[in-house]
């Protein structure tokens, strides 16, 4: 046991700076996908509006974000907005705009497909049954589109969390670079610790990660019978 | 814009997008084989290869590549298993791409109907006719979109190899960033690399899946 790389783990405060590099890119990912769900929904709208204009634009926009590896997109934003404009942003903040931007074009398609994916006579048999307009939205078109976004708003964040460990490339301290910090610091004393921590790392995302996907498919399960 | 600065590095852009291109081909073929394996284990429900195979798929789906090249690269040589930085970057996409590829399969798989197999079996194919040419000609127009899909996915998520040492094309830019201060130039090169890589590939694949949209009713 002593001579396992392991022990770096419990030594000091390590596993606790692990865990909370690892909030670090939790915290983004949950704000991005906070604001994510609020833009994501307005493009949604938007984007089922037959205005030729906003048709296109929301296109361009899509399209760009969405075929953009969001590391470029952080490059972009973290460099070449200093460059450019001389507005200086920490990591953490680019961060959360990229992951915003991006979440917004993903959210947005998946609200747009959600809603033209109604069919017209939802609308027309509520009408005919009596219903308001206000009504017909509260009580029959709503739900369902909720049904539907809900499972895959939750795939967002995992796919979120996932993707903010890139924030690790424009030098945000998060779980890989505390890992390097701590790897670093111990290279004389445990040389094999690298083995352990990314191995840790790796199933620390993993729980991070696995039960919100099982959620998610749990419910899509469950919703896509009612 | 410094035109005279991007005519005399954009060759190291056409190097890099080789770089990426190549190492994206042979993720892609990779993950392929691996993901057809996958479904292929899970359809036949083959004991223990099919556990495997399921635990393979969480922990493949629910961690970062860049978390995965992270131990390949830097842990496992500790273990004593040096791999270069083009082997690692290989293994990583393919371990990332094959349970991504697997799903994809595995919903076309499915959705050909229990019927079909059991009509092939009664007119006398065997099992490996059955699954030449009845299954996988259906299965694979209804999983072509999610492969074209994954495949973008994982020519994007070749952008995070720099971290192994690879020279691609997030490393020269952030090297041209870093060397001549020319922020913008290398930028809006790189910008322009990964469009003319992953446009065509989008444009194909919504082309694709508009033809499969014609056999799905027959015509």
């Amino acid at each position: 046991m002593q001579n396992l790389g392991i022990r770096v783990l419990f030594m000091g405060n390590n596993f606790a700076r692990l865990l909370g590099g690892l909030w670090i890119t939790i915290r983004i990912s949950l704000i991005a996908v906070a604001l994510s769900i609020v833009f994501g929904i307005l493009l949604g709208m938007l984007m089922t509006v037959k205005n030729p204009i906003t048709k296109a634009l929301t296109k361009i926009y899509l399209e760009f974000i969405r075929i953009m590896p969001q590391l470029v997109l952080l490059f972009l934003v973290f460099f070449g907005l200093t460059k450019s404009f001389g507005i200086n942003l920490s990591g953490e903040v680019s961060a959360v705009i990229v992951f915003t931007l991006w979440g917004t074009a993903e959210m947005g398609d998946l609200v747009r497909g959600a809603l033209i994916s109604i069919p017209k006579h939802q609308y027309e048999s509520g009408a005919a049954i009596g219903l308001t307009k206000w009504q017909v939205y509260c009580y029959i078109i709503i739900p369902q589109i909720l049904a539907r976004l809900v499972p895959l708003a939750i795939n967002l964040t995992t796919r979120m969390i996932k993707t903010t460990s890139l924030v690790a490339l424009i030098g945000v301290v998060e779980v890989l670079k505390v890992a390097q910090q701590i790897i670093e610091a111990n290279r004389y004393t445990v040389p094999d610790s690298a083995l352990w921590i990314y191995g840790t790392i790796f199933f620390l995302y993993f729980f991070a990660c696995w039960p919100i996907s099982l959620v998610a498919k749990r419910l899509e399960k469950k919703w896509k019978t009612a | 814009m410094d035109t005279e600065f991007i005519a005399e590095y954009i060759p190291l852009y056409v190097e890099a997008s080789r770089l990426t291109i190549s190492i994206g081909l042979i993720g892609i073929v990779l993950s392929l084989i691996v993901g057809l394996l996958i479904a292929f284990i899970q359809y036949f429900k083959v004991p223990v290869l099919r556990q495997i195979a399921a635990v393979y798929i969480e922990l493949s789906r629910n961690t970062p590549l860049l978390v995965q090249l992270f131990f390949l690269y830097f842990g496992l040589p500790k273990a004593g298993i040096s791999i270069s930085s083009e082997g690692c970057a290989i293994i990583g996409l393919c371990f990332l791409g094959g349970s991504y590829m697997a799903e994809a399969f595995r919903s076309g798989i499915e959705s050909v109907g229990k019927g079909q197999e059991e009509s092939a079996l009664a007119l006398g194919f065997q099992r490996s006719q059955v699954v030449r040419y009845v299954i996988l000609p259906q299965a694979l127009s209804v999983s072509i979109p999610a492969l074209c899909a994954n495949m973008n996915f994982l020519v994007k998520e070749t952008s995070v190899f720099s971290v192994v040492a690879l020279a691609d094309l997030m490393y020269v830019a952030k090297d041209l960033i870093g060397l001549y201060y020319k922020t913008d130039e290398a930028l809006l090169m790189l910008v322009i690399s990964y469009l003319i890589i992953l446009l065509p590939i989008s444009i194909l694949a919504a082309l694709l899946e508009r033809r499969l949209r014609y056999a799905e009713f027959g015509n």
